[in-house]
């Protein structure tokens, strides 16, 4: 059965010449991703928002568009661990925004690990959600950008994934992957005129914080993290630490040598 | 997303699409069929994803007709065989990506010159007759549609027919002019023109107001072609002065050494400036005088060596040299920097052209934004159901444009429509970058869309068709 080909969005009508810029944020619904979403449609962006709860989405997105008055936020709901449905999804969201600017993937999961725990369920869906997704995603951008010869990936990757260890080790691993992942997409891309920005935020006030066993001091909010990444979009920056601090913390952090730091409960 | 499609379309193939002044950038999954059964395939593949599709032919549109943000291109330029050639009658068939400059060089050395032509040699046929082109010389010898023995069509349902002014009639007129929205054009039969030489006889001279240029052109209807050029920067009353070119095809007396001059090496344009100056270092030379102030100076330079060097003078110039101005500077529009340029073309009724273009031209020094080189044409109305073309002039103005005007450039051509709009003009797809559904709804007037949407409903009933264009002023 042929479809019916539906028209675009309900976009407001653009003359191509001023045209906004398309974002696409996956893992909007909550913390960095809505606050990420909500920043670039303030600066003059469309935005897909992407996440699981629909419910969250089209709040967001309701939020988004009174707020600003004009249709620039729109909701669709997806899971990234179905890494199979990510080709169509993207595809389809090309089509519907008619382009794509900027693609910021922050989907991430943190389930809580006992410090004896060893359990592969949790370790899996940190991998799928924090990495294979961003793969799919990073890589289905990386292939459009590299072409337009312009564009920004940014990953919302963490401190914790500049070393192993005690408290989660899945978690690490897993935003370890997303870091050599997007640092290998910037030696690829750069010379093709595209952007690749990591982000690692410290401790931003979220649910994920909340769940967590882990210190907590210099807490942010979401907002500044957004206010940070579109800081850095703007300057290129290849990778930020929100807030600053956090460059010179990581710093001595990855420098502590390991006959200490395994010693250490941090 | 549907059930039935399994995979999404290879990211191998996005592409980045432009259109011919560099001013947008949109990516599309581009395919690039060699044959004509291989487009059954490519539908199918667009039903199947649920994906439009645009057409597009040498990317010459100064706006978004050739481009389908996100969705499917068709790039029919590898369709470029010519099938036959009566060089008796002066029947050229070919597939719809035979390039304007494949066609002239095929059937010179036999006496024939296609009877319209745009202002390069590099659109393909099918590009043309989708956006029905004009030439120099729209008064005389109408749009390319004219010339149209017939065509073979596809639809996007895969039916194949054939239309003529007579046969299918309705269809011919709508596919002409219709920026394939409604179907593909498989293979094109023209007639072309005869000529007695390859050179023209051209007479080029100044005038000092826009008024004058209007009338010169009117004084001149007995030529084959004329072309005015607009000083659109000059100051003051000197506003819209300029040169007017008047050629006229050679008789059969008239070229002693003619088949010389039909000869392909007789008309290729030099690849050098002044002998010296490669050609293509041109467009980064010029580009430190693309903004406001080079170009009144070059503008007044080129107005005022015109006027006091050859003016009035008659001279022969190769057909090619006349027709393809914008070719003899190899991507010419290169020099406008990054953000490219667009073109704003208007068509207004006689009586009221040279006012009008004259207000135009002072409501774009007014925003600050001068067009740069300004074209001034005589057109006459034609049979074609989008058609751009009336009885009266045109005014095709090439902006720059940068990153910090395009906001105030878009509402210089809004204004520029309501003068156009109140002087009851029209405007042309293949030039077109502004134009909303208001505007167009307008010009063609609400029977013509409804006839013109009715039509696609019938050939297209799954809107396959679409690009940014349509959906821009159809949509």
């Amino acid at each position: 059965m042929a479809k019916k080909r539906k028209s675009a969005p309900i976009l407001p009508p653009e003359s191509p010449l001023t045209r906004r810029r398309r974002a696409l944020v996956v893992g909007a619904s909550s913390g960095i991703g809505a606050a990420i979403a909500q920043r670039l449609a303030a600066e003059g962006h469309v935005v897909a928002a992407l996440a699981r709860s629909k419910g969250e989405l089209d709040k967001l997105c309701r939020e988004v568009n009174a707020q600003l008055g004009d249709t620039r936020a729109l909701a669709y709901e997806h899971d990234v661990t179905d890494v199979e449905s990510i080709p169509l999804t993207f595809q389809r969201l090309l089509k519907e925004l008619g382009g794509m600017d900027v693609l910021v993937y922050c989907a991430g999961v943190m389930p809580a690990v006992a410090s004896d725990e060893f359990n592969l369920e949790k370790d899996e869906l940190m991998i799928d959600t924090n990495l294979r997704g961003g793969l799919a995603w990073l890589g289905l951008g990386a292939a459009l950008f590299q072409r337009m010869g312009a564009g920004h990936l940014v990953g919302i990757s963490s401190v914790a994934g500049d070393r192993g260890r005690v408290l989660n080790p899945g978690y690490n691993a897993s935003k370890a992957g997303l870091d050599a992942y997007l640092e290998a997409l910037r030696n690829r891309l750069t010379r093709h005129g595209v952007h690749v920005l990591t982000v690692k935020p410290g401790f931003v006030d979220t649910e994920m914080l909340k769940a967590s066993r882990g210190p907590k001091f210099g807490v942010i909010s979401p907002e500044q993290v957004a206010a940070g990444v579109w800081k850095a979009m703007r300057a290129r920056k290849q990778l930020v630490y929100i807030p600053w601090i956090w460059r010179w913390i990581m710093l001595a952090v990855r420098n502590v040598p390991s006959f200490i730091f395994r010693r250490l409960s941090i | 997303m549907s059930k039935q499609v399994e995979r999404a379309l290879p990211p191998q193939r996005l592409a980045r699409l432009e259109n011919f002044g560099h001013s947008l950038k949109r990516s599309a999954y581009l395919f690039q069929p060699n044959r004509i059964e291989q487009l059954h395939d490519i539908f199918a593949l667009a039903r199947e994803q649920g994906l439009s599709i645009a057409l597009r032919g040498a990317g010459r549109s100064y706006g978004d007709a050739a481009l389908n943000s996100g969705q499917i291109v068709l790039d029919l330029r590898l369709l470029n065989r010519i099938q036959i050639w009566d060089a008796q009658r002066g029947r050229i068939t070919v597939e719809p990506g035979v390039t304007i400059e494949q066609l002239w060089k095929h059937v010179l050395a036999d006496g024939w010159w296609p009877p319209v032509v745009p202002g390069t040699m590099f659109p393909t046929i099918g590009g043309c007759l989708a956006a029905n082109i004009h030439g120099k010389n729209n008064w005389q010898a109408g749009p390319l549609g004219e010339h149209v023995v017939e065509f073979e069509a596809m639809l996007p349902g895969g039916k194949r027919l054939r239309c003529s002014p007579r046969k299918n009639a309705e269809l011919f007129h709508a596919m002409i002019g219709g920026m394939g929205l409604l179907g593909v054009f498989t293979s094109i039969t023209l007639e072309l023109k005869h000529i007695y030489s390859g050179n023209l006889e051209v007479t080029a001279w100044t005038e000092p107001t826009l008024a004058r240029l209007v009338s010169a052109i009117h004084e001149h209807e007995e030529s084959d072609y004329v072309v005015g050029w607009v000083d659109c920067t000059a100051m003051g009353r000197r506003l819209g002065r300029g040169q007017i070119h008047a050629a006229r095809y050679l008789r059969s007396d008239e070229d002693p050494d003619a088949e010389r001059s039909l000869r392909v090496d007789a008309q290729v344009l030099p690849d050098r400036m002044f002998g010296v100056l490669p050609k293509r270092l041109l467009p980064p030379l010029m580009a430190p005088f693309v903004n406001n102030l080079g170009t009144w100076g070059v503008n007044l330079a080129k107005y005022l060596g015109s006027r006091t060097i050859g003016n009035h003078k008659t001279y022969r110039q190769a057909l090619v040299a006349f027709n393809f101005l914008l070719d003899y500077i190899p991507d010419w529009e290169r020099s406008y920097g990054r953000g490219g340029l667009i073109q704003y073309q208007s068509f207004l009724p006689k009586a009221a052209a040279a006012d009008v273009f004259l207000e135009m031209l002072r409501a774009c020094k007014r925003a600050g934004l001068p067009s740069y080189l300004g074209v001034l044409k005589r057109h006459r109305p034609d049979k074609f159901l989008l058609s751009h073309a009336l009885d009266g002039y045109s005014l095709a103005l090439d902006f720059r444009v940068t990153r910090a005007n395009r906001a105030r450039l878009v509402a210089l051509a809004a204004e520029l429509d309501k003068l156009a709009l109140a002087a009851g003009g029209r405007f042309y797809f293949a030039k077109d970058s502004t134009l909303r559904r208001e505007e167009v709804s307008r010009y063609l007037g609400a029977k013509t869309i409804q006839q013109f949407k009715k039509l696609k409903r019938k050939v297209d009933p799954e809107n396959l068709l679409q690009s940014d264009l349509y959906r821009r002023c159809f949509g």
